[in-house]
């Protein structure tokens, strides 16, 4: 008997809160991201976050829920609740793995939700409807050709690698071609796996093992902090440049400073969250059709365009 | 009656030799012979200290687990409580830098102490209290403390003071009399370590408890007090571990600390302290650390493996010197 009450209450309940929704309109944007576990994800949530809270405020016909899933596993598991409870009209992902994801997000859009993918591609690229990523191997080769200009297109430097991924790969192979043509010699490439303490201890080892290096490249920021510290300790002076990657605060203020060692930064723009966000939003509001592929760039940030990089309230 | 008195024999010197005792000693001196044939600038001074010095934190943390360990114990969630440690103290100083300025730093030093006894206490209790085996609530207290640090950092970085970095900075990269200060805080923690667990009572009843918990309850023993206090030391082993990390970096993030578990537990092992418990070897644990960050230099010192096998050829490297001391093991 109670037990009845309760499911009719709860039934009712739900009855009366959808009603509101199908009144006006309302389009409901899920975001389904990773959880924070490091640096450039933390920038992921924070830029979701804010563009939820912004588009939520601007347009009342729109409403964006952010979920952010620890594994691939939580994710499934997220998009399957979100399906279930919400009917989103529209999907922002970032999947953790291509695999994993890609079956759960097709039978999203089965149901017939705009699709879009954020950073890492689904293995079947035809179910997405508008894919945002940034662009790894403009990370890699931008500032290969800043060494190349500014080290007279000669000299000696190490590379420190991240973790053995697609991204890792990607920003490898474009500072190799970006260095290519000029006399600038590559010593040693390790992994240092993103991790400021391990390029802490492999950028030790490079100093003990090569008497001369001209400039170190870190491809990521984590790992930069760690090769900035261990290059102080040596007390080292023949190294001009210093360069990681990403677009970290700490490191966008040491460009704004004119910094001589890290005068320079590529972004790979947690950002991009954010611009995918928008993007899916201005079709709900304002019928822009916004289907297609859009690639940002990975510019040269230097002295004077870092204050549009710079963002001070973020974790990263 | 004269049978009794009489002298023992000596053994013959090969035989008096305990090879497990002495066998990570032995892989140190031939992993410091290879390096030096691989790159000569192995064993030049600047090298040789930053790999001892590196070694530290894992050499530190690896002496509380060796008494864990030794106890019949095991703790997985040392690398996530020394972020979260890590963290707490840095939040800490940093709210006090305005009041107190570079005291500060004693200050959070003195509170790390606390939070590292209070963690160890934690997993402690709930084993022994609990009566849950230590690989189950450690495996739970590594998802805390690493969410915890998580969750402070907003998945970011918990950076320190500014005004304080000068001051903190000589607890890394200073030195006394030429040693690094790292390696002489982990000497310091060494010696203690082997005077509690080879000269103490509790020293004596962690080996018993580890051996064979039923004997050593019917001997009088409190197993549950004895455990507990084992987890309790190996978290004053994470403070201060935490103490000469944040120098080094000047940062907590939700990384600091990643994988240190399995590292510390290999440093342990590697010195012959047995696994199943009732054992520990502190100065072997310590030549257990050093060997760990060994490898590693040398993998990137040497030119003739590809990136991709690094971590093969450090999986090998270990094998073989498990597989080494367990046949030179003495009936």
């Amino acid at each position: 008997m109670l037990r009845r009450n309760l499911l009719g209450a709860i039934g009712l309940a739900t009855l009366l809160a959808a009603v509101p929704a199908f009144a006006q309109e309302q389009k409901v944007i899920a975001v389904s991201i990773p959880a924070a576990d490091h640096g450039w994800t933390a920038g992921v949530v924070y830029h979701a976050q804010k563009a939820a809270e912004e588009i939520n405020a601007a347009f009342p016909n729109i409403e964006v829920i952010v979920k952010t899933s620890p594994s691939a596993t939580a994710q499934v598991s997220a998009l399957e609740d979100l399906s279930a409870t919400r009917q989103p009209d529209a999907l922002v992902i970032l999947p953790h793995s291509s695999e994993e994801l890609t079956g759960p997000v097709q039978s999203v859009k089965d149901a017939g939700t705009f699709i879009t993918v954020v950073d890492r591609g689904l293995t079947d690229p035809t179910i997405q409807d508008l894919y945002v990523a940034g662009d790894n191997i403009a990370v890699g080769s931008t500032t290969a050709k800043f060494l190349v200009d500014n080290l007279g297109g000669k000299g000696d430097v190490v590379v420190l690698r991240g973790i053995p991924t697609v991204i890792d790969d990607e920003r490898i192979q474009g500072f190799e071609e970006g260095l290519e043509g000029s006399d600038i010699k590559i010593l040693d490439i390790q992994y240092a796996n993103w991790n400021s303490d391990e390029a802490f201890s492999l950028m030790q080892d490079y100093l003990a093992k090569y008497p001369h290096i001209d400039a170190v490249w870190a491809n990521d920021d984590d790992m930069l902090l760690g090769v900035l510290e261990a290059i102080e300790q040596s007390g080292r002076t023949e190294i001009k440049y210093a360069l990681g990657g990403n677009g970290m605060k700490e490191i966008i203020e040491k460009v704004k400073a004119g910094d001589a060692m890290t005068p320079i930064e590529t972004p790979y723009p947690p950002s991009m969250i954010k611009t995918a966000i928008y993007m899916t939003a201005a079709q709900f509001n304002g019928q822009a059709p916004v289907r297609g592929t859009v690639k940002l760039d990975a510019p040269l940030i230097t002295q004077d365009n870092a204050d549009e990089y710079y963002f001070p309230d973020s974790p990263f | 009656m004269t049978d009794i008195t009489a002298p023992p024999v000596r053994e013959p010197l090969v035989q008096r030799i305990n090879w497990v005792e002495i066998g990570p000693f032995i892989a140190l001196v031939l992993l410091a012979v290879v390096g030096m044939l691989i790159n000569p600038d192995f064993l030049s001074a600047t090298n040789i200290t930053n790999v001892v010095t590196r070694s530290a934190f894992i050499a530190i943390i690896a002496v509380g687990a060796t008494f864990v360990i030794s106890s019949g114990g095991l703790d997985l969630s040392v690398g996530s409580m020394a972020a979260f440690v890590t963290g707490i103290m840095i939040m800490f100083m940093n709210a006090l830098v305005p009041s107190m300025g570079a005291n500060a730093i004693i200050a959070g030093m003195a509170l790390v102490l606390c939070v590292g006894a209070l963690a160890g206490l934690f997993n402690g209790l709930i084993v022994t209290v609990g009566k849950i085996e230590p690989f189950i609530v450690t495996l739970g207290t590594m998802g805390i403390f690493r969410a915890l640090i998580t969750f402070m950092s907003d998945g970011g970085t918990i950076p320190i003071d500014r005004s304080l970095r000068d001051p903190f900075r000589p607890v890394y990269y200073g030195n006394l009399a030429g040693i690094p200060i790292p390696i002489l805080v982990s000497l310091a923690v060494a010696v203690v370590g082997a005077f509690i667990l080879y000269r103490t009572k509790f020293g004596r009843r962690c080996a018993a408890v580890g051996a064979n918990e039923e004997v050593a309850r019917f001997s009088g023993i409190s197993v549950g007090r004895v455990r507990t206090i084992a987890f309790v030391i190996q978290g004053i082993c994470v403070a201060i571990a935490a103490i000469c990390y944040v120098p080094r970096l000047g940062a907590a993030t939700p990384t600091t600390g990643l994988l240190w578990e399995l590292q510390v537990i290999t440093a342990v092992v590697i010195g012959g302290t047995a696994l199943r418990g009732g054992k520990g070897r502190i100065w072997g644990t310590i030549a257990g650390a050093v060997i760990l960050e060994m490898i590693a230099n040398l993998m990137v010192l040497s030119d003739f493996i590809s990136e991709y096998l690094v971590a093969a050829v450090q999986g090998v490297i270990i094998i073989i010197a498990m597989l080494v001391q367990r046949f030179s093991k003495q009936p």
